[in-house]
């Protein structure tokens, strides 16, 4: 196993610095498709992520790491354009593939890296099909639902015991896309197990397309639960602050387990203090490790009007990862970025949690899950203890104190 | 009983807004028998218009209706005038793609110049509410809903009662016996179409402090519009805000006895029940209906 020293890590791409001549002096960069929703309603997260992609890109470029020749694929926010989309790539001469932001666009992609026996990076997708479908050439760096369930009960009961008090009762009101009904199934299959005391008294779904969430919020509020836990995407996240403002409805406290949305600046900026408190269990970076500063003053130079979140995070760190590879595999041939991406080992990275390898189905385990509070209009990590940038607020504030 | 009064209650506000945009559908088709393809992207204009009014003098939501309305009434008039006019004789497959090339071309217009980003309208006006008869209405919904049901109103009477309204109606009922009594039938057309994306205009901005603005948006508005058109009868100007209504009060009621992801499967039902029952609409004329 080769591990990647601090130091090494530091020049911004890990793998950067211990790069061999034979691979900084090649003549032909390596080239690096990445395949992303940056138009159409996905647009927001997948141009935060390609903003990741392209700041990884420059300071590996920066700091002599491997040479990668990035070619950007938009798939206009539509599933089944990522294998179109990974044809492309891969006819250009596309050698690894990173995407696909949501996990339906993943599994059309990865079946395109499949049949060219092209390895795929993938960036941020938590269906657990993507790596339970039997692809070989996949390698998920971002957790599955069933992770992301498992990781926000811990910090739940964290929660509990650093405030002295645990919701008894929760609604569940989710997206129906691939990714909110993958949330609720892991809900529903893991609560219980995993012995957290909260009875879920009802899970309510809604349309991705829905536009006017007014019916759902006055349902979750007739529940009286305390917990309310909405699973969503940005925009839906905005519509339900909105809606729970105007009908005064003030559960103890709203926790997302895995869900996007309210630490994006999108949200802050459109609800102001009113999504204050809003708390989201998610992978994220870690506010502790000595590199973050660095990435984060680095990418508030380069984009100072945007948010260094999870998902400019993951795609930062799966362009590290691909580096990585792409430098120990000493050459631009697929089957050896893909023998390379076998055997990852890296110990140093800003995304919270262990070592990044990948089991035998590609999914990297290690990947750790922090409980964000919005606090001042921005994301603040207030657990795990170790790594909290600020202490939680419970229970909620009632909005009508926060004019 | 206070949750379904409550849902319901915003499904009336919302049918309203939903009726106010299909109001601008309908008479372009109604006139012209045009189908304008491009609402949904004249209805975003609109809600462009009310976020930059927001965001350059951070006014009331509703201080940006005239502004879209007059914006969106020349762009609707110009394009009349100069380009859809020409298309009046064609066949119907050849106005879809016309106004579909329109379509894009906006779509396309509205990322470069704003970007794919949603764009909300942030201020305290928009989580206000009224509390009526132990009701919490949306101070938004609300008057967004009053403004649709008086610029309906204000329509209805000058169709009727106006002499350009009258000329309108005329063109509409006997086209070339409208021009042999002198009416300018190519400016009344001009107008018919202004008036028409006024109204999508103004719905934008009324609706822009509800849904955050973003290119995108505008295929759903286009579909709504339409769903309510043949719910109330394509051509028909009451039948349009009857239908945004029953598609508004359909949606809530649904999203009360249903899991709520299903709630626009009830407007598609209803629209199937009404093709199949009653192909002209509740209240259109069996004309609209071919």
């Amino acid at each position: 196993m080769i591990r990647i020293s601090r130091r090494a890590a530091l020049a911004g791409a890990g793998a950067a610095l211990a790069a061999p001549a034979t691979i900084r002096a090649q003549s032909a960069p390596v080239k690096v498709g990445v395949i992303l929703p940056t138009s159409g309603v996905l647009a927001v997260p997948g141009q935060a992520s390609r903003r990741g992609i392209d700041l990884a890109a420059r300071m590996l470029a920066e700091a002599g790491g491997p040479r990668l020749e990035i070619h950007h694929a938009d798939t206009a926010s539509r599933s089944e354009n990522g294998r179109v989309a990974a044809e492309r790539l891969i006819r250009e001469g596309c050698t690894v593939l990173i995407g696909a932001w949501d996990s339906g666009t993943t599994i059309s992609a990865a079946q395109a890296a499949e049949a060219a026996r092209v390895p795929l990076m993938v960036n941020i997708a938590s269906a657990p099909q993507v790596t339970e479908q039997g692809f070989s050439m996949v390698f998920r760096n971002f957790t599955p639902a069933n992770q992301l369930i498992t990781n926000a009960v811990e910090r739940i009961r964290e929660l509990g015991q650093i405030v002295g008090e645990m919701p008894r009762t929760a609604v569940l009101l989710h997206v129906n896309d691939t990714f909110g009904t993958a949330i609720a199934q892991a809900v529903a299959a893991l609560w219980t197990r995993l012995g957290i005391p909260i009875q879920i008294v009802e899970t309510l779904s809604y349309a991705v397309t829905a536009r006017d969430l007014s019916a759902e919020v006055a349902r979750a509020k007739a529940t009286n639960a305390e917990l309310l836990m909405p699973v969503t995407r940005v925009n839906d996240a905005i519509l339900i602050v909105r809606e729970m403002v105007r009908q005064d409805y003030v559960p103890k406290a709203i926790i997302g387990p895995g869900s996007p949305g309210p630490y994006e600046k999108a949200f802050t900026d459109a609800v102001g203090r009113f999504g204050d408190e809003y708390m989201v269990c998610v992978p994220w970076h870690n506010p502790r490790n000595p590199r973050t500063p660095a990435v984060l003053q680095r990418f508030a130079r380069e984009y100072p009007n945007e948010r260094f979140e999870l998902n400019v995070g993951f795609s930062f760190e799966a362009v590290e990862i691909v580096a990585d590879a792409v430098r120990r595999a000493g050459s631009g041939d697929p089957a050896a970025i893909h023998a390379a991406l076998r055997t990852t080992d890296i110990a140093d990275h800003i995304m919270y949690g262990g070592p990044i390898r990948f089991d035998e189905k590609g999914q990297n385990p290690n990947i750790g899950g922090v409980m964000l509070q919005n606090q001042g209009q921005e994301p603040k990590v207030v657990g795990p203890s170790a790594i909290a940038e600020a202490r939680a607020i419970y229970p909620l504030t009632p909005f009508r104190n926060r004019r | 009983m206070d949750l379904a009064a409550g849902v319901i209650a915003n499904g009336v506000l919302m049918g309203a807004v939903y009726g106010l945009i299909a109001f601008g559908l309908t008479i372009i088709f109604g006139v012209m028998r045009v189908v304008n393809f491009a609402h949904g992207e004249m209805v975003v204009i609109g809600m462009y218009v009310g976020y930059l009014l927001w965001a350059a003098f951070d006014g009331p939501p509703l201080a940006a209706v005239l502004p879209a309305a007059a914006l969106l009434f020349a762009i609707g008039y110009l394009l009349q005038f100069h380009l859809v006019q020409h298309f009046l004789a064609r066949p119907a497959h050849v106005q879809f793609i016309l106004f579909i090339a329109l379509a894009l071309v906006i779509t396309g217009a509205h990322l470069v110049v704003f970007g794919p980003n949603p764009r909300g309208i942030f201020s305290f006006a928009s989580f206000e509410v009224y509390e009526v008869a132990g009701l919490r209405l949306d101070a938004v919904r609300t008057q967004a809903a009053a403004a649709a049901l008086l610029i309906v109103v204000l329509l209805w009477v000058f169709l009727r009662a106006s002499r350009l309204g009258r000329a309108i109606r005329a063109a509409a009922d006997n086209r070339t016996g409208a021009a042999v009594v002198g009416i300018r039938i190519r400016h009344v057309y001009a107008v018919t179409a202004g008036i028409g994306m006024a109204c999508a205009g103004a719905a934008g901005a009324l609706v822009a402090p509800l849904f955050d603005t973003q290119p995108f948006l505008a295929p759903e508005f286009t579909l709504i519009a339409f769903i309510t058109v043949i719910l109330g009868g394509i051509g028909s100007l009451p039948g349009a805000l009857l239908g945004g209504l029953l598609i508004g009060v359909a949606e809530a009621a649904a999203a009360l006895v249903l899991p709520p992801s299903m709630k626009s499967v009830v407007s598609y039902g209803l629209l199937i029940l009404v093709m199949l029952a009653r192909p002209q609409g509740i209240i259109g004329s069996p004309e609209g209906a071919r």
